[in-house]
């Protein structure tokens, strides 16, 4: 029997055909990139909204044969074969090809984005043109850079979205995981809020996407935008409310039960791309002990940064409209400093154990630097609740965090520094829920026994560049703020070691375990050895 | 404080280091001359697939060896001088110890086929045929693999996954049939098949052929096929790496004799890992284990023996793991090939995809024995208890919810597996408890 299948298994199917159906897949995608290059360029393309959706759907046409091609005619499982060899996915030159133009796509659309044909006086024209059409389609609005990125933006996601489930499709988590990542997308992120704009025509502009909440949406509490909220009607309101219920309820009661990867891998916009267009550039991430460190003051710099200038613009608002004032300055200032002295107060008092020294250092004495600022500034009756200017503050903010670290840094080093550059080093919402994780909450990764053999795909798969087999090789549940919940670790491994689990917050951290195999406690002798 | 020297920077080498560091101050030196930092010997496939580079099989990072004290020096032992505590290196000087462990693994088989020294004929253990085999698939037309066990299957795959056509000769009537009952062997045949891997299953190794530059270009069969092929892989198991220590006075047989403590024949000599040989077998384990897990665990004991905490190498509850392409497999207690007279085996299969589970049990009493799973996670922890209890089967069935360890929204198959065993006992007229 099986010396009859035999003879028609003595090469491997097809290679050469297959090939030329990747090729063709990949010239698919090239052709829709062309043809926004040529709207790029300013060509008077005929029919717009037709030829958009030929570029459109070409490239998502592409990806998707590609994938198909890729994934389909062979059996399921684990596909990185090459990884490390391919340029783009190796920082060849590929690679570096593709960081620059991303980079240069992002400065332009942050920073020039009349370069893309952006004009609101005179109308449009180039690849924003392009666009108009369907903006106005969806939002009654000619298209603005932003509206070119978003689409792209959900084109992208949507399209490697579909590769990456074919990828894993042995696996019901990634699945379900990548279903969630582009609903969220294409409904929460790009679709409702075109839609509730082109429904309120005549209202200024203000976030319409429920899932983005501040601080990953750092201007959710600027002046301009709690002004539009509050005269926004209705809608306004609600957003406003929804969008501080996000930060101080419903986030919290979800990172308790599942960990920050509800948000990280299953709802957030930037993860989204991570996982999606970003898969191929996972292991890029850096796995060294530094890189942790460097993360670790990183992240809560910019936490510190987005607080701070929220408060001072606050405080500003509060002064200077006080007919949208619900509380006075005076109120807020004690509400701020009193929410500041209980956040850090319960860290320090109920898990500095679990916490390293130096973070518990850090952490108290930057609450009372804050603290002490913030009230002597108050008391001394300064307009400026943080010394500088808030206008000042938050300009900073938003060209160093907001668009050069989360944007330009964050996705246009993909092919060099891997897909979660921004969500490891910059993302304040990831600190905020990071430390959630770490501290309050369920999940965390089980190992098993003593079944790892320290190959390293686990830590290699880590976009977050967690040193997974560290872990992993002790028998350690790995319980780290930085974990997104992807799952990948756990995909990859070779001897079913590691599982995503929520589950007792006892014994969730267990440093000292011991690994199944030789029949004695070692870690009592270890113990009486201590 | 002593000097305690490690030949052999592998699992169980490494494992000690690590764990005598944790318990005393002694000078530690780990000769090696295989690689400069550990590096995980089962991952090197995956660096050939270009899954990961090399530096990401080395579970520490470089300076992890300084900091703790432990000094790496890359060389190679020639000989022991066990009068004079001394250690002869190939390339540089002389090393005094006080205590030696002895942990250099293993090297492939070569059962004296004409032809096997050849060049691009090739095992697959070390770093270097690592680096070997990259050598010689350069251009490569296709592969023949000899050995059907673990090692062959993963060299056909990271062969296959350069698009290498690959020839897979395995002596055995079916795919490592010697450790798997006959369900879970067969359904990895057609795995392989599925691949696209040319299996002859009943088909040994007669002899390489040379080409004029003496570099193998073909393999006949003991059916008298010639396949040409660029590569041939040996990968008929693997034994003790000890040739070094001939004539040394350490008592060596296949491997190097040990007592349950792990010492040798020569006071402050001990032995650990693939390379170590006990007198008898423990419980139903071979007196040599090549195996990851048990190299670690000797490694544990040892440490403890040189620092002076007596403790006999006590091997627990048998486990061991593998990966044949995409299926996943796990074994808890033991499962044998072919049931003992006492024993029952209950066996169910997913009727099309790619997984199964078998447990071996006592006939009357209905004591659980052990367990093989296929495509199905299952936690360690929980089996060890299980054995450790001496549960019945029933109870395993009844719990098996509780020792899944799939990924979360994975399908679960308790309900098949439990009606499948009732019918089972049904019809093996087994007591119905």
């Amino acid at each position: 029997m099986i010396n009859q299948v035999n003879s028609n298994s003595t090469t491997r199917a097809d290679i050469s055909e297959v090939s030329i159906k990747l090729k063709t897949a990949v010239g698919i995608g090239l052709i829709g990139l062309f043809i926004l290059l040529l709207a790029l360029l300013n060509v008077q393309l005929p029919y717009k909204t037709s030829w958009l959706a030929v570029a459109l759907l070409s490239i998502i046409m592409g990806v998707v044969l590609y994938a198909n091609e890729m994934y389909l005619n062979r059996p399921a499982g684990i596909k990185n074969d090459g990884l490390w060899f391919k340029s783009l996915t190796s920082r060849g030159m590929l690679g570096w090809s593709m960081g620059i133009l991303l980079t240069s796509f992002y400065i332009v659309i942050y920073w020039y984005p009349q370069y893309l044909g952006l004009d609101e006086k005179n109308g449009n024209s180039g690849i924003v043109a392009f666009f108009d059409p369907f903006s106005k389609l969806l939002n009654g609005h000619a298209a603005s850079q932003w509206f070119v990125y978003g689409t792209l933006y959900t084109v992208a996601i949507l399209s490697f979205g579909y590769k990456f489930i074919l990828k894993y499709r042995h696996n019901k988590y990634q699945i379900v995981r990548t279903i969630s990542v582009m609903f969220f997308q294409l409904a929460f992120a790009f679709l409702i809020p075109e839609i509730l704009s082109k429904l309120h025509p005549e209202k200024a502009y203000f976030a319409k996407d429920l899932k983005n909440m501040w601080p990953l949406n750092y201007y959710f509490f600027e002046d301009w935008h709690l002004k539009n909220l509050l005269d926004g009607g209705n809608l306004g309101m609600f957003m406003l409310l929804f969008g501080i219920a996000m930060i101080f309820i419903i986030s919290p009661i979800l990172t308790y039960f599942y960990g920050k990867r509800w948000y990280c891998s299953w709802v957030c916009g930037c993860g989204g791309l991570a996982e999606t267009a970003g898969d191929s550039f996972r292991h890029l991430s850096d796995k060294s002990e530094k890189a942790w460190k460097f993360e670790r003051w990183s992240i809560h710099l910019v936490l510190v940064f987005v607080f701070i200038t929220t408060v001072a613009v606050i405080y500003s608002f509060l002064g200077s409209n006080p007919s949208y004032s619900i509380i006075t300055r005076n109120t807020f200032a004690y509400i701020v400093s009193i929410f500041l002295a209980i956040v850090i107060g319960t860290l320090y008092f109920f898990k500095r154990k679990n916490m390293d020294k130096d973070a518990v250092y850090t952490m108290v004495s930057l609450g009372v630097v804050m603290l002490s600022v913030l009230l002597l500034n108050h008391f001394s009756g300064k307009e400026n609740i943080f010394f500088f200017e808030s206008y000042q503050l938050r300009s900073w903010y938003g060209f160093a965090i907001g668009a050069a670290f989360s944007g330009v840094i964050g996705v246009g080093f993909y092919p060099l520094l891997g897909s979660r550059v921004w969500c490891r080093f910059g993302c304040p919402m990831a600190a905020i829920l990071g430390l959630q994780q770490r501290l309050f909450s369920k999940f965390r990764i089980t190992t098993n026994g003593g079944q790892c053999i320290s190959c390293g795909n686990c830590s290699n798969a880590c976009e977050m560049g967690i040193d997974v087999r560290a872990y992993a090789q002790k028998g350690e549940n790995i319980v780290r703020s930085s974990c997104v919940g992807c799952g990948i670790c756990s995909a990859v491994c070779p001897r079913g070691v590691l599982k995503l689990e929520n589950g007792k917050e006892e014994g969730r951290i267990n440093s000292d375990a011991v690994l199944l195999g030789n029949d004695v406690d070692l870690l009592n002798i270890l113990k009486q050895k201590k | 404080m002593n000097h305690i020297v490690i030949i052999g920077n592998g699992i169980a080498g490494v494992t000690a280091a690590r764990h005598i560091r944790k318990i005393s101050a002694h000078k530690i030196t780990i000769v090696s001359a295989e690689a400069d930092y550990f590096f995980s010997r089962t991952a090197l496939m995956y660096v050939y697939m270009g899954h990961m580079k090399f530096e990401h099989t080395q579970p520490y990072e470089n300076n992890f060896w300084s900091k703790n004290k432990i000094d790496l020096i890359k060389d190679f032992v020639s000989h022991v001088d066990v009068e004079n505590k001394r250690l002869h290196l190939s390339v540089g000087e002389t090393i005094r110890y006080d205590s030696l462990i002895i942990a250099t693994g293993s090297k492939p088989n070569k059962f004296g086929w004409p032809g096997q020294d050849l060049d691009g004929v090739t095992g697959l253990y070390h770093k270097q045929d690592l680096e070997y085999i990259e050598k010689y698939t350069l251009g490569c037309k296709r592969a023949v693999v000899v050995g059907g066990g673990l090692i062959g299957i993963e060299l056909t795959e990271m062969l296959m996954s350069r698009n290498i056509p690959v020839t897979f000769l395995v002596r055995e009537k079916s795919f490592w049939d010697m450790v798997l009952p006959q369900g879970e062997s067969e359904m990895i045949n057609r795995h392989i098949l599925e691949h696209g891997i040319d299996l002859k299953l009943e088909t040994g190794l007669k002899e390489i052929l040379a080409d004029e530059n003496g570099r193998a270009k073909a393999v006949v069969t003991d059916k008298g096929e010639t396949i040409a092929c660029g590569i041939v892989g040996l990968t008929a198991g693997v034994s003790p790496n000890i040739d070094f220590l001939k004539g040394s006075g350490i008592e060596i047989a296949r491997g190097v004799k040990v007592n349950r403590f792990l010492e040798t024949n020569i006071k402050n000599i001990y032995a650990i890992g693939d390379c170590a040989e006990q007198h008898e077998g423990i419980g139903n384990r071979r007196p040599i284990e090549a195996v990851w897990y048990t190299g670690r665990m000797m490694g544990e004991t040892v440490a403890r023996n040189i620092c002076g905490i007596p403790m006999k190498y006590n091997p627990g509850n048998w486990f061991n793991s593998a990966k044949f392409f995409d299926i996943e497999y796990q074994t808890y207690g033991w499962v044998w090939a072919t049931p003992k007279e006492n024993e029952e085996q209950f066996y169910w299969e997913h009727a099309s995809k790619n997984i199964c589970i078998r447990i071996a049990f006592e006939k009357y009493s209905r004591l659980f024995l052990g367990v093989n799973v296929f495509g199905i996670r299952v936690r360690h922890e929980i089996f060890d208890r299980i054995l450790t209890d001496k549960r019945t089967v029933d109870y395993v069935i009844d719990n098996f919810d509780k020792v899944n360890f799939d990924p979360e929204f994975s399908t679960t198959y308790n309900n098949e597996i439990k009606d499948a065993f009732n019918q089972f006992i049904h019809t093996a007229k087994l007591i119905q408890l």
